[in-house]
């Protein structure tokens, strides 16, 4: 009998074997085999074709280059300052539209058209608006008294600047928190009201532990997003620099003042402009291991204060 | 967990199937030089082939006039059919040839990638088969034998060149020449400047911004003669005293302007390449710009009363006037073309013959590489185009030298200058010397 239930249990594990061998075959193929070429890769001198092996020196070139430590404080910024302002303001915009009587269809179509605009349409859009000296932009503030800044021209402005795009573009976001919003039973409301909650104490106690895994979701996907954060920033720059592409001409990214120079973008600069394909990969391993870092850290928290509740 | 060891085993196994190459290198054509060049007429000894020829040119007229250069092979080389595929970038042939997908010819726009291409031998040696059929190279200027190899591996040739030198607005200079110095420049610059009573910019003389447009460090060091790099491949602009010069004039007069004027009167200005070209508008009276220009000119703006100059130049190097700089289009053969043979003799035929070089040329009207094509009678010239034949002649032109990291290089600088002339840099030896210690050490990263 036991011989009988070694072979069946044996069985069992080759058909689930079976059915688990396409997600086994994707993440080998899609995650494992890049990540360990990546590695591999990192030790590398490496221009496309000819391989080297370079011991440690391509991490060694990660505490000498300027633009890793630039690019990570953009980065950083981008994840501190943009993300948690892109989640408030669509949580704001969930909270009126689902409190509205009517109109509901039309505000959430208003505010999810954006997020069908092409990234790239959007960011130059964006930049031609703002331009300082021809945009309708600053014209519009000028009708109140307000001079309007160089919104993409100057460092000091071009990550808030990036951060209104992405504030124009929430709409996804909006209806996701709509979704959840909508799905908070009634009558939690109904009973915090009757012992006397008031509308601030009712968001605390009710809304938020309600939508909590969907704000945990937005919040990790978002950090994610702005770690990756890439087209917008770099069609700003081009856009906003004016910079051409004829020969003895070399576009810099991040303009202004490198303050729109991201990670993933130097990552692309070195690897397919530079073709400095080993650097690259140990600026690929940071990547992936800060967006680690930053989603433990998230569900750790998020882990806690599930617990705490 | 005990999935584990398999998605481990699978992975290792193709992470060792990449390290054998099994993702690449596909069955090539035989390289270069290797086979005995065939005996009797060439145009009878070559088999029939198709070759693919990929190419960066994109508009119609672009198209067609390469499509006419073609047709001239197809004289010579019937049994030979080109296949064209145009709007090709470097990215794109780096990665072909990487994924044993190389077309038969290549050509691109810069000349970034070049260095590149030569040192990985992902672009063929041409030498030897230059040799075999007897080419003599000294028919093309130095300066463009210089950009089409590197470390003595000429793995491409020079297809068309651009020139750059000075175009003015004749109305808004009134009558007067166009400045041979930096200081004429300045004060020519200074006098033609029309502004608003707030300061406003109406009028500029000269943008000396190196965001304008063409004004990259490539294109202006020429002017002061700046060096790029030492004989050992290092970086030599922190102690090449002409970079300070340049930079120097040049912040004189973007202070002169005002830095937060000229960015305002910049960012007013129409694109570069539409019709609202401020030169065209008369809003600028005198830019750096390369001879292709004056095609644009002829199509967007034919009213336009202008001329061309060289570039003013250092005051105390009056020998570097007449000159500029140079770079442009470069054709080669792959590593991993199918018909290497054939595939050189499109290369020989694009880049030697006159009748097909003064086709392209007339057509895109860029400058010719050859000595024979730039006398040709058939050449279209006038005296605007001319300026930049002479320019792109002239023994001093210079270009920015054939370097592994290329756009690297080019693009420290240019974030350097950007940074300077908006007052960012404090010191400007220490500043200038980081920029070798950023290029000299992603040099030692790359192998150099």
């Amino acid at each position: 009998m036991a011989a009988l239930a070694d072979v069946w249990r044996r069985r069992e594990g080759l058909r689930a074997l079976v059915w688990l061998s396409p997600w086994i075959a994707g993440v080998s193929i899609f995650f494992v085999y890049p990540l360990l070429s990546t590695v591999y890769f990192s030790f590398h001198r490496y221009d496309m074709y000819t391989l080297e092996f370079a011991g440690l020196d391509n991490y060694r070139y990660l505490f000498e280059d300027p633009r890793v430590l630039t690019s990570a404080k953009n980065t950083l910024w981008l994840v501190l300052i943009m993300v948690p302002a892109t989640v408030l303001c669509s949580l704001a915009l969930a909270q009126l539209v689902v409190r509205l009587k009517a109109g509901v269809g039309l505000f959430r179509t208003i505010f999810y058209l954006p997020s069908l605009v092409p990234l790239a349409a959007g960011t130059i859009t964006f930049v031609f608006l703002m331009n300082p000296a021809t945009g309708p932009w600053n014209q519009f503030l000028a009708l109140f008294g307000v001079r309007g800044p160089d919104w993409f021209g100057d460092p000091a402005w071009s990550k808030p600047s990036l951060t209104l795009l992405s504030l124009w573009s929430c709409g996804q976001l909006v209806v996701i928190f709509m979704a959840a919003l909508l799905d908070v039973p009634r009558h939690l409301y109904e009973a915090a009201a009757i012992d006397g909650a008031g509308p601030w104490r009712q968001f605390r106690s009710v809304t938020l532990p309600a939508i909590a895994p969907v704000l945990m979701f937005s919040l990790v996907t978002n950090v994610i997003y702005a770690l990756q954060y890439f087209t917008q920033a770099m069609i700003a720059s081009r856009v906003a620099s004016g910079e051409t592409d004829s020969p003895g001409s070399s576009f810099s990214p991040g303009y202004p003042d490198e303050s729109l120079l991201t990670l993933p973008q130097w990552l692309f600069q070195v690897g397919f402009r530079d073709y400095s394909m080993g650097y690259a990969c140990v600026l690929a391993l940071l990547l992936f291991a800060t967006s680690m870092i930053f989603t433990l850290i998230l569900l750790r928290q998020f882990r806690r204060a599930e617990e705490a509740s | 967990m005990r999935f584990v060891p398999l998605s481990v085993a699978a992975a290792l196994a193709l992470t060792a199937c990449t390290l054998t190459g099994c993702t690449a290198n596909k069955q090539a054509g035989p390289s270069l030089g290797a086979q005995p060049r065939p005996s009797g007429p060439a145009s009878q000894a070559l088999p029939a082939a198709t070759l693919e020829l990929w190419h960066g040119f994109n508009t119609d007229a672009e198209v067609k006039a390469f499509e006419e250069a073609i047709a001239g092979f197809n004289k010579k080389f019937p049994q030979i059919t080109v296949k064209a595929v145009k709007n090709v970038q470097d990215d794109q042939i780096t990665q072909a040839i990487r994924g044993g997908n190389a077309p038969d010819v290549a050509a691109s726009f810069t000349t970034d990638s070049v260095a590149q291409w030569c040192k990985s031998g992902a672009f063929q040696d041409l030498t030897p088969v230059i040799k075999q059929d007897g080419i003599d190279l000294s028919v093309l200027p130095e300066v463009a034998r210089s950009y089409s190899g590197f470390e003595g591996r000429q793995c491409t040739l020079p297809l068309l060149a651009d020139a750059y030198g000075l175009y003015y607005n004749k109305a808004l200079m009134k009558g007067s020449q166009p400045p041979r110095t930096l200081s004429e420049l300045t004060a020519l610059a200074k006098k033609l400047t029309v502004r608003d009573a707030d300061g406003t910019i109406k009028v500029a003389g000269f943008i000396p911004s190196v965001q304008y447009y063409e004004n990259s460090p490539s294109h202006l060091a020429p002017m002061v003669g700046a060096k790029w790099y030492n004989d050992d491949g290092t970086s030599a602009i922190g102690a090449d005293p002409a970079w300070k010069r340049l930079l120097t004039w040049q912040k004189e007069l973007v202070d002169w302007y005002g830095y937060a004027n000229l960015e305002k009167f910049r960012k007013s200005l129409g694109d570069e390449w539409s019709a609202k070209h401020p030169f065209y508008q008369g809003k600028v009276a005198m830019v750096l710009d390369g001879e292709w220009r004056n095609a644009m000119i002829a199509n967007e703006a034919k009213d336009l009363d202008y001329g061309t100059a060289p570039l003013p130049v250092a005051d105390d190097r009056p020998d570097l006037y007449g000159s500029g700089f140079t770079a442009g289009t470069v054709i080669g053969v792959p590593k991993g073309a199918k018909h290497p043979q054939q595939a050189w003799e499109l290369v020989k035929h694009l880049t030697t013959d006159t009748a097909s070089l003064v086709t392209l040329s007339n057509a895109l009207r860029n400058v010719p590489t050859t000595k024979a094509a730039m006398e040709s009678p058939e050449l279209a010239k006038d005296a605007n185009f001319t300026t930049f034949l002479n320019i792109f002649a002239h023994p001093k032109t210079s270009t920015i030298p054939a370097s592994v990291n290329s756009v690297f290089n080019q693009e420290v600088m240019g974030t350097f200058m950007t940074k300077w002339e908006k007052g960012g840099v404090p010191d400007l030896d220490a500043g200038l010397k980081g920029v070798d210690k950023q290029i000299d050490d992603k040099l030692k990263l790359s192998g150099g």
